[in-house]
């Protein structure tokens, strides 16, 4: 009961609150399903306090200007406990009941293949910004939209630049040899597709090939066929858990391998962590304070950072993740297309949603036939003394890569 | 199957991987023992099968990484923390004058408790205001719970008469609670505290012992060791014994089994968590990792059964290599499918032993 009455009051509180901010324009209701408690609540977090802030320098800057009517975003949250059924439950509520005509994305591949069935079944556009894996886009969604890069991206650009680096070095592409450990979970089998299919193009031989268990907490036994096999780059996804117990154990091991590239650094906190250890091991990210992308709502991408960190104190000693960016991007895909449809008409929005076409701080926003942007590439960064600074692509490269890179 | 050939080839072609591969299963797998034993001690005493062994792990675990990251503990002394910590929660306090006190205080402890969930609940709606609130709020849950006798009495004793079925139960929820109680006090990242000691290398550094790995294994050591003489040598150990040959026996000779059941489960967590205290600072923690570990415990008790230490030891350490020998050969994905593999053939070649004994009787 008490818990009740509590949380009613809270949710009371943060409503009036909402219409005070809000007095000169219209609600304009959008639904989603996020993970805050469970498995991925942190990114969870992180991607609703991107969607607020979004929300709030969108109030700011006049709101969202249909016709001659002026809206303000307004999210119902519901918390889909990390979990696939549930998160369809609540889309199906948050449509039903709630009569929600547009959804933002949850957290997490997995949670928004759950979800997108449902948008689907009753026609609701929903932009997303942390479901990456590609098995999203090979369904034949119309009203599924994604403005982060696709997974299969995530370590391609290793491969590129260990071909690179071979080359410099007198050695033929084919000549590199790739060792892969990945997590079997979607996200993750991804990665080790899109890399084996570069590898392929480029004739390298993948020497290595496991897959980790989702509960892994060890990999010495990866680690040490490493040491005897000896290939040119090693690859490791599997989320934060991953990252972290690949960069201890790589110290530990003293993996000399001469190029490492790993998902999931900034979340792991390997840098803070384990110090020493992570220097030189390549990071991939959707998005990254220093590139050069702005748009008039956010400003540049490190004003983003720097005005995030204001309205989020939490954040103060630690980088924006680039799950909380995307996030606030959904959001200004949704006020764009808003804009340009010049009206609430779902289908006319949707189409509006499938035209994007705009720059915003967090990179160029194109949607493909199937609703994943194709605009934005994958960067990848290197802790360089403990610092993430851009390598790759060249087009963005603030610093040159270390390579080989220096066991410790 | 190549892999698989070339995996053994490796083994043929650099012997003194073999030696490596078993180090590091034994130093994990000497963990796995641990845990073990704490399972077997409840098993064996109360007949109750706790599904939450491996939460009592990784909550100790989280006990040292929060007083090392938040209070600045060294993590070496994160272990007997976690020790005592997880001890107060499993239900040392038992029985003692602080509890009949809080017990006389019914009314008056049920509203604190209600007053700081609350809080709790806020400072986590709230967002990270919370992270200090939340901890400082966790705190005082623990406080509560020390006073309320600790998990033993708002759980363990209501189950422990009754069937099979219920305890496991009970135990299931009580694993899945730890989980989420841990997942919101200290957030779903993955966790490790790094020492910052050197790893000694051997063989042209084909065998590396991490310093840490190698003061963890020989705190498990010690730790199994000072049980090992509490249960001979102590009142409350030889308590312990006569109430798991027999506990109507034990009762009748004037031992108070109920207080013996609370001690014997908060050991069973205190062991439990100063094994997750030396995981954190040897290998990575995250809320929903128990499971890991019970099923690790499960199998090694099964396998060595109750009461037998040594059996304990080797099935845990061999359980430990052979994962790894596994993991080597056949891949990484397979490590928990060996881990019961080895279950059930242990199951197998114990049901065709009794067999054979039992034909003997006829």
């Amino acid at each position: 009961m008490k818990l009740k009455t509590l949380s009613l009051a809270l949710g009371a509180f943060m409503a009036s609150t909402a219409i005070a901010a809000a007095a000169d324009c219209e609600k304009l209701v959008l639904g989603s399903a996020i993970s805050l408690t469970g498995k991925y609540a942190t990114n969870g977090v992180h991607a609703k306090n991107g969607y607020e802030f979004a929300i709030k320098k969108i109030d700011e800057n006049g709101g969202v200007k249909i016709g001659d009517k002026c809206y303000n975003f307004e999210v119902i949250y519901y918390d889909d406990e990390s979990k696939g059924d549930r998160g369809a439950t609540l889309a199906e509520r948050l449509i039903n009941q709630d009569k929600v005509q547009y959804m933002l994305g949850p957290y997490s591949s997995g949670l928004t293949k759950a979800i997108a069935p449902v948008t689907e079944k009753y026609q609701i556009p929903m932009v997303e910004a942390e479901g990456a894996s590609r098995s999203l886009f090979n369904k034949g969604y119309k009203y599924l939209f994604a403005v982060l890069s696709t997974s299969e991206q995530y370590l391609a650009s290793a491969v590129t630049l260990a071909a690179e680096k071979a080359a410099e070095s007198g050695k033929k592409a084919s000549d590199v040899r790739v060792a892969i450990a990945v997590e079997n979970d979607p996200f993750s089998l991804d990665i080790r597709a899109g890399v084996m299919e570069d590898a392929a193009k480029l004739g390298m031989s993948v020497v290595i090939d496991e897959k980790l268990p989702r509960d892994l907490s060890d990999m010495t036994a990866i680690l040490t066929k490493v040491k005897l096999v000896k290939p040119d780059l090693l690859v490791v996804s599997g989320h934060s858990k991953g990252a972290a117990t690949a960069v201890r154990q790589i110290g530990e091991q003293k993996i000399s391998t001469p190029m490492i590239a790993l998902t999931h650094c900034e979340a792991a906190d390997v840098t803070g962590n384990f110090g020493a250890a992570a220097n030189d091991i390549l990071c991939s990210t959707q998005w990254a304070e220093t590139l050069t992308y702005e748009d008039p709502i956010f400003g540049s991408a490190a004003n983003y950072e720097a005005e995030f960190k204001g309205a989020y104190p939490e954040y103060a000693n630690k980088k924006v993740p680039y799950q909380t960016a995307q996030a606030s991007a959904a959001v200004y895909v949704f006020k764009d297309a808003f804009e340009r449809a010049g009206t609430l008409d779902k289908e006319a929005v949707r189409e509006a949603i499938a035209a994007t076409d705009m720059k915003t701080f967090y990179g160029d926003i194109r949607f493909s036939e199937a609703g994943n942007n194709i605009a934005k590439p994958m960067v990848l960064r290197q802790i360089q003394n403990g610092e993430y600074n851009v390598v790759a692509p060249s087009a963005f490269a603030s610093h040159k890569v270390n390579w080989p890179r220096k066991a410790n | 199957m190549d892999q698989i050939a070339s995996n053994i080839g490796l083994l043929l072609q650099f012997p003194v991987v073999n030696l490596k591969i078993l180090i590091d299963g034994m130093m994990i797998g000497a963990l796995f023992a641990l845990a073990a034993y704490g399972l077997a001690l409840v098993w064996g005493v109360m007949n109750v099968k706790n599904l939450a062994q491996g939460d009592f792990v990784i909550g100790g675990g989280y006990v040292s990484w929060w007083l090392v990251k938040n209070v600045g503990l060294h993590p070496l002394l994160g272990v007997p923390a976690a020790f005592v910590v997880m001890a107060l929660l499993g239900g040392a306090l038992h029985g003692t004058p602080i509890h009949n006190w809080a017990r006389s205080q019914k009314t008056a402890m049920i509203w604190v408790s209600a007053l700081t969930f609350l809080v709790f609940i806020v400072a986590t709606y709230l967002g990270d205001a919370a992270g200090s609130v939340a901890g400082y709020a966790g705190l005082i849950l623990t406080i509560l719970l020390v006073i309320n006798g600790g998990i033993y009495n708002l759980v363990i004793s209501r189950v422990i008469e009754r069937d099979l079925f219920t305890s496991l139960l009970a135990t299931f929820g009580l694993a899945i609670m730890g989980a989420q109680i841990m997942n919101l006090l200290f957030g779903s990242d993955t966790q490790s505290l790094d020492l910052g000691y050197d790893t000694l290398y051997f063989a042209d550094g084909l065998i590396d012992v991490p310093i840490a790995k190698l003061i963890g294994v020989l705190m498990a050591a010690a730790l199994a060791a000072g049980v090992v003489i509490f249960m001979k040598s102590s009142r409350m150990g030889q308590a312990i014994r006569a109430t798991a040959q027999d506990a109507r026996a034990a009762r009748v000779l004037g031992i108070d089994t109920e207080k013996v059941y609370a001690f014997t489960f908060s050991l069973n967590a205190a062991i439990c968590g100063a094994a997750g205290a030396i995981i954190v600072m040897v290998w990575v923690i995250q809320p929903f990792y128990g499971i890991t570990y019970s099923v690790r415990a499960f199998v090694v008790v099964t396998a060595a059964g109750l009461g037998n230490l040594p059996g304990v030891i080797a099935a845990g350490l061999g359980i430990g290599a052979l994962e790894q020998y596994g993991s080597h050969i056949f891949g990484i994905g397979y490590q928990q499918a060996i881990a019961v593999l080895l279950l059930l053939a242990v199951l197998v070649y114990r049901l065709m032993q009794q067999k054979r004994n039992r034909q003997v009787l006829q």
